[in-house]
């Protein structure tokens, strides 16, 4: 199993949609809506809330994002009244970047704290990118302390989109590696989509770790093959 | 002094008074809170209290401790608004406070105020002089602590109480909003009273009631 995503919502429909949005790059994790009131009207309902974290109760924990003031309190409510398990984390994030960033970080198996932690981090920024200038050839080169790097070309029509972001961030999370595209960390969908790479641009890829090799030919791979949208 | 005892009778019957006052005093609510924040305030606390006492109608509280848990539940679940998950912490944490207590001594009702205004604190991250529920109830606790120091009864901590949360809602007209929607607006502000500094005078005043206290 993964961890568990409940989204809290004032409305019925924007914490279902985020459900629906993030279920795309992560259909193996439990992902629970609890928005609106019981009459589905706007605001936040403490029954929805307790209802939805026993539904996410997985055994591997739950990690709980929510939008504005009213949904916060109550999120922070129903823990209290459930006397405060320690798997059951809230996530102080924005509420759809932080949501796919959770959904796609429990869908690669990784911590409840990881899973958190991704969605708290989902709108830094990404590093700067490299100079552009150089050329460099498409090959995997072996470099110092078992560092793997290699530059490719997106052929793609669509880039490097949300779905090819979910699909590398998820299989990349993983493994043992540290992995940058472009400066941005490569584990992490938001970083990888904020690249807003496009079809023919270049894809500097730097990887070190055990699994550094693997990793880097895996990401070959899947640009090679335009993510299966070809 | 009608009903000196703070036992479930008084409980029930300040959730009843509450409900009361709060429907009577909703478009006033309405009318603070479109002010200076969204104008759902008398119409969600009107809802959440209605619906307490149609469970009231349905589960009978034995403690005063269940009532307010019926209240915490009650209140989080149907309000809606930020004032759901505060009054229900509130009433969570008064009856974590009172425990299975049958009646309500003077400390043990100065107790649960303060745990319930902690409650308050700890929810909203508010503190006193931001324009908030919070400039009612620490008055409030304030002149309850005093009153129950000095020897006074149960009924009269909370007159007391009630009193000073009129006072403390009062005295936010000037202030300008630290927390809540009503700090984006500045100084703007100035001059309108905290609508849940209003309607946590009402909710003192209505327990004060309940135990046979006059207005």
């Amino acid at each position: 199993m993964s961890v568990a995503l409940v989204i809290v919502s004032h409305s019925a429909q924007l914490a279902a949609g985020v459900v629906e949005l993030a279920a795309q790059m992560a259909p193996d994790v439990v992902l629970i809506a609890a928005g609106g009131m019981d009459d589905g009207g706007i605001g936040t309902s403490l029954e929805k809330v307790m209802s939805a974290l026993g539904l996410a109760d997985t055994g591997d924990g739950a990690v709980v994002l929510t939008d504005l003031g009213s949904a916060v309190m109550t999120a922070e409510a129903a823990w209290e009244f459930l006397g405060s398990p320690e798997t059951v984390l809230l996530a102080n994030a924005p509420l759809v970047e932080g949501s796919i960033a959770a959904a796609v970080t429990a869908q690669s198996g990784a911590s409840l704290a990881a899973v958190c932690s991704a969605a708290e981090t989902a709108l830094q920024a990404p590093a700067a990118a490299p100079d552009p200038g150089e050329n460099t050839p498409a090959a995997v080169t072996e470099q110092a302390e078992d560092s793997v790097t290699a530059v490719l070309t997106l052929i793609n029509p669509m880039g490097l989109h949300a779905r090819p972001a979910a699909v590398l961030a998820g299989v990349l999370g993983a493994m043992d590696v540290e992995i940058e595209i472009n400066g941005a960390d490569a584990q992490s969908v938001m970083m990888l989509m904020t690249l807003g790479a496009a079809q023919g641009d270049e894809l500097q890829v730097s990887a070190t770790g055990p699994d550094a090799k693997r990793a880097v030919e895996l990401v070959r791979t899947e640009v090679a093959a335009g993510f299966g949208e070809l | 002094m009608v009903n000196t005892t703070l036992d479930v009778t008084w409980a029930i019957d300040w959730l009843r008074k509450s409900a009361a006052v709060v429907a009577e005093h909703r478009m006033a609510l309405i009318e603070l809170d479109r002010a200076i924040g969204d104008g759902d305030h008398g119409e969600n606390l009107d809802r959440g209290f209605s619906a307490i006492l149609e469970k009231l109608d349905a589960e009978a509280p034995a403690t005063p401790g269940t009532a307010f848990k019926l209240a915490a539940m009650t209140l989080m679940s149907k309000v809606g608004g930020a004032a759901g998950p505060l009054y229900g912490t509130a009433y969570l944490r008064a009856a974590t406070a009172v425990g299975d207590a049958v009646e309500l001594d003077a400390a043990t009702l100065v107790a649960a105020l303060t745990a319930a205004r902690d409650g308050v604190v700890a929810r909203g991250k508010a503190e006193a002089g931001e324009k908030t529920m919070i400039d009612a109830w620490t008055p409030a606790v304030d002149a309850a602590t005093a009153a129950a120091d000095s020897g006074a009864a149960p009924a009269e901590v909370l007159a007391a109480a009630a009193t000073a949360a009129e006072v403390g809602a009062v005295a936010t007209e000037p202030l300008i909003a630290r927390k809540g929607r009503a700090s984006y607006l500045g100084e703007r502000a100035i001059g309108h009273r905290d609508p849940g500094a209003e309607s946590s005078a009402l909710i003192l005043r209505a327990a004060a009631q309940a135990a046979g206290v006059e207005a």
